[in-house]
């Protein structure tokens, strides 16, 4: 197998594995749109990346952090929602974005390459960045497993057992950020989303616990990552695309799977 | 701390007591110079209609929101068990009734088991959260609470949802676990008929405390009067009375005055 080909797949498999568990999070807590306003920043991030001369994992995890820090600060007024707040903060930053862009020939000539994802790009060095990215973020939630999950079964019932409520909160933003920077090398801007909601969505019905899902969502992302590239290879399908065709399958295989742990007795 | 020793409950410190609390939503003034004290032992049932601000003043009772101006004073090391009125529990998450008691507190089986059954929900530990009825989930929301072992239960609407003949049940349950335990309750609750029959203290708030005393003495009120209708204030007098019978029959008083020795006094010596 060639080199390029192995890379993607460790790339593809990191990846994974981070959004398997922050994938969760983002349904249970119905944050699906605040990880669609992450994938508009992304664009601001590269831009500043070429810019500055920065990685553009961290340069997109940076600037996806400061749109969850601005979110943040705009909840604490009373008089918008959250979704109003997010079109607002999700399409400044795009626009940013595209204005940044227009300055850069170079990254013109690249944009393809983000908006759908390159994974038959991805460098030894953007390997590193993704596993220590997906190993941090897999720490990380295993450390704050009681009080994320406490949090996103009730937020008030969390705080009055002590869990630091807005701390986690914050930091539960962060794992998306970071989940999105490491995922748009993967599958693109524009399917970054897919990557961290089908694998969880597809595995709801296969568990019976918080943690099952979990587990589950990681490795319907795996088979998809796998299965996606043997497949763009196969058929001479783009790699991102096919990834997320693959896991969508998985999604609608799984409405056929009985929900588990129905209550048996009448 | 309170211990059993200082005698009557009601002259010890407080497990929690808030005092001249006020907090503003914007220009709209939704609690207004609010005192509330729950002692150990002591059941306080918090009335009063949609708006009133019922909700917002747990939330400052439990630190969750700070008060404009006002103070929340708690006893030191007091845990507090804690039931919202609602619960995440739509089927997005997984999540099995053992997943969510060992979720408040690890536990044993066996100890799970026993607060079940304890709560009249044996049975249920393997189902999803999602399949209980009202009552069920009421109760497991319960047992949670009570696994932290609390000196103070804060139980918010744990009638909603509940159909008429197990809201008796359970709130003659949570009498029971006042008396067992010792802990103190405060009660939000939407039903008078309840509250005025097991409740030892009434607060009726409507931004600010409107009345508050024994359920007899807040039923004649004229600030309940005029809140509630005098038609409910005697329907609900009738309640009361066919209440003071039972009471009666157990040789208590028929009826009290406010500030009276506390007619359960249990033992007020926690875990």
């Amino acid at each position: 197998m060639e080199d390029f080909f192995l890379r993607a797949l460790g790339g593809g498999i990191g990846a994974a594995l981070a959004a398997g568990p922050v994938g969760c999070f983002v349904v249970w807590r119905r944050m699906a749109y605040f990880g669609a306003a992450l994938a508009h920043a992304v664009l601001l991030g590269i831009a500043l990346g070429f810019l500055l001369d920065i990685e553009p994992i961290l340069a997109v995890f940076a600037v996806c952090a400061l749109l969850a820090g601005c979110l943040t600060l705009l909840e604490r007024q009373r008089y918008l929602s959250v979704d109003a707040l997010l079109g607002v903060l999700a399409h400044a930053f795009f626009a940013a974005g595209l204005a940044a862009v227009a300055f850069m020939e170079r990254l013109r000539v690249d944009l393809i390459g983000y908006l759908f994802g390159d994974i038959l790009a991805v460098s030894a060095a953007d390997l590193w960045l993704i596993f220590l990215t997906a190993a941090v973020v897999v720490a990380v939630i295993a450390w704050q497993w009681r009080n994320l999950l406490s949090l996103a079964v009730d937020p008030d019932l969390a705080a009055v057992e002590g869990v630091p409520v807005e701390r986690v909160r914050l930091l539960l933003l962060f794992l998306v950020a970071a989940v999105i920077a490491v995922g748009m090398k993967i599958v693109g801007m524009l399917l970054v989303v897919a990557l961290v909601i089908v694998p969880a969505a597809a595995a709801r019905r296969l568990a019976a616990t918080p943690e099952g899902m979990a587990v589950a969502a990681t490795a319907i992302g795996i088979v998809a990552v796998v299965a996606g590239l043997f497949g763009s290879l196969q058929w001479d399908v783009p790699a991102g695309p096919a990834i997320v065709l693959v896991a969508s399958a998985i999604f609608a295989a799984s409405l056929l799977v009985p929900v588990r742990g129905g209550r048996s007795r009448g | 701390m309170i211990s059993a020793s200082s005698g009557d409950p009601l002259h010890a410190p407080p497990l929690v007591a808030a005092r001249g609390v006020s907090l503003n939503f914007g220009r709209r003034t939704v609690l207004d110079r609010v005192d509330l004290v729950v002692h150990a032992g002591e059941i306080v049932t918090l009335v009063g209609l949609n708006g009133a601000g019922k909700s917002t003043l747990v939330r400052a009772i439990l630190g969750i929101i700070r008060p404009d101006s006002g103070e929340v004073v708690r006893a030191p090391g007091l845990r507090i068990g804690y039931t919202p009125q609602h619960i995440l529990r739509d089927p997005i998450m997984p999540m099995t009734v053992r997943r969510f008691l060992t979720l408040g507190a690890p536990a044993s089986r066996q100890k799970l088991d026993a607060m079940l059954d304890e709560v009249g929900a044996g049975g249920v530990i393997d189902d999803p959260l999602a399949d209980l009825s009202g009552g069920e989930l009421q109760r497991v929301l319960l047992a949670r609470a009570m696994l932290r072992e609390p000196g103070l239960l804060v139980l918010d609407e744990p009638l909603a949802g509940v159909d008429l003949t197990s809201q008796s049940e359970l709130y003659r349950l949570i009498a029971t676990i006042r008396d067992r335990y010792g802990c103190g309750v405060l009660l939000v609750s939407h039903d008078l008929h309840l509250v005025m029959a097991a409740t030892d203290t009434v607060v009726c708030l409507n931004g600010h405390v409107c009345c508050t005393g024994r359920p007899q003495a807040v039923l004649r009120d004229p600030g309940f009067i005029s809140l509630y209708g005098p038609h409910l204030s005697d329907t609900l007098a009738v309640y009361r009375h066919l209440h003071d019978h039972r009471h009666d029959a157990l040789g208590e008083p028929l009826t009290m005055e406010p500030g009276a020795p506390e007619e359960a006094a249990p033992p007020a010596d926690r875990p």
